[in-house]
């Protein structure tokens, strides 16, 4: 499978997931969103650059118990909580939002 | 069935890059850490190395999954047990490690460390102490 | 709580029957099987470290044995030949299984 993102091709995994992290760029995020039926808010990238990030640091996409406890505690607890996660990311804050960020799937999701 | 809360250790016995343990084990403690159990990690023979310091894997062509281990109390794991006695039959020291913390959400997010260097034999006896031993 | 120990690999080329004879306590019991097997041998350099294991049983599995061609008046005095139902019954009977990979 592949998307086609500003004019590049680019592969994914046959659940929609890049196959190279390298490939991602915030169009990549607009499109899949747009797959989706979803538009992106602020508060969409503010997740995203937030798993891109943890992604850099630790190498790995945080399972949603971590991912929200993660967000919690640097986003603070308004946002920390699966409620308002799962209302910007119905398909999953783990998931969506990582496929979005063009991490893997998260470690430990079925 | 109840669901009383269990002590699982993963050994880890084996340097990183050689073969695939190291990598499988972290892996499964990742996965396994969603079943909230009481999880601790041994790191005996040549699996010291897997958290030695300084890490580059940019020359090998296979990825440097050492800082993944430094999202470990994200998780919930903190207690990383290191032995003595493998450390030193490696000419390393507990600074030849990583520095691995967990925070400690009941003290305002106090930074605390998950490395315990222990004895053989007080891994020995941390051993008989689990319910469920992985070996890696 | 009392740990069945088991070792697969040969003591001559692998660390790991050492690593477990450094990691036994009183009351444990460990089975050797597989290439495990030579460390329950007679005139080994292992003999000496399975006969001053105090309080520690010694198993080994007899058909892993017969398939490397280790008679059984070759195994060292103490240490119990098992097949795979005895296997079965050990890691039944001790609390918990500790594989020495």
């Amino acid at each position: 499978m592949a998307i086609e993102v500003e004019g590049k091709v680019l592969e994914t995994d046959e659940e929609g997931y890049l196959v190279n992290l390298s490939d991602w760029m915030p169009g990549v995020a607009e499109i899949m969103a747009k797959d989706d039926d979803l538009e992106l808010t602020d508060e969409h990238w503010e997740i995203i650059n937030f798993l891109r990030e943890y992604y850099e640091e630790y190498q790995i996409a945080p399972a949603v118990r971590v991912l929200t406890k993660a967000v919690g505690k640097k986003l603070g607890k308004e946002k920390g909580n699966s409620k308002y996660l799962y209302a910007l990311f119905p398909y999953g804050p783990g998931k969506q939002a990582c496929r979005f960020a063009g991490l893997p799937k998260p470690t430990g999701c079925i | 069935m109840s669901e009383e809360i269990k002590n699982f250790l993963y050994l880890n016995r084996r340097a990183p890059y050689g073969t695939i343990y190291a990598w499988e084990s972290l892996e499964v403690v990742l996965i396994g850490a969603a079943f909230d159990q009481k999880v601790s990690l041994a790191f005996v023979d040549d699996g010291v190395f897997q958290i030695a310091k300084g890490q580059d894997t940019s020359g090998i062509g296979m990825k440097n999954f050492s800082p993944t281990y430094a999202a470990l109390g994200d998780y919930d794991v903190h207690q990383l047990f290191v032995e003595k006695e493998s450390l030193e039959e490696r000419g390393l020291t507990v600074d030849d490690l990583m520095h691995l913390t967990w925070e400690d959400e009941d003290e305002d997010w106090a930074e605390k460390d998950s490395i315990q260097v222990v004895s053989r034999l007080e891994l020995a006896e941390i051993i008989a102490a689990q319910d469920v031993v992985f070996s890696f | 709580m009392n740990a069945l120990h088991t070792v697969n690999k040969s003591p001559f080329e692998k660390r790991s029957f050492d690593s477990c004879m450094g990691h036994i306590l009183e009351g444990s019991a460990v089975l050797l099987y597989e290439d495990g097997v030579y460390a329950a041998m007679k005139g080994t350099a292992m003999e000496g470290k399975v006969k001053s294991a105090q309080g520690v049983r010694f198993y080994v599995l007899g058909p892993d044995l017969k398939a490397r061609g280790v008679s059984e008046e070759r195994v060292i005095d103490g240490v119990e030949i098992v097949d795979y139902a005895g296997f079965v019954d050990l890691a039944a009977e001790l609390d918990k299984v500790v594989a020495w990979v």
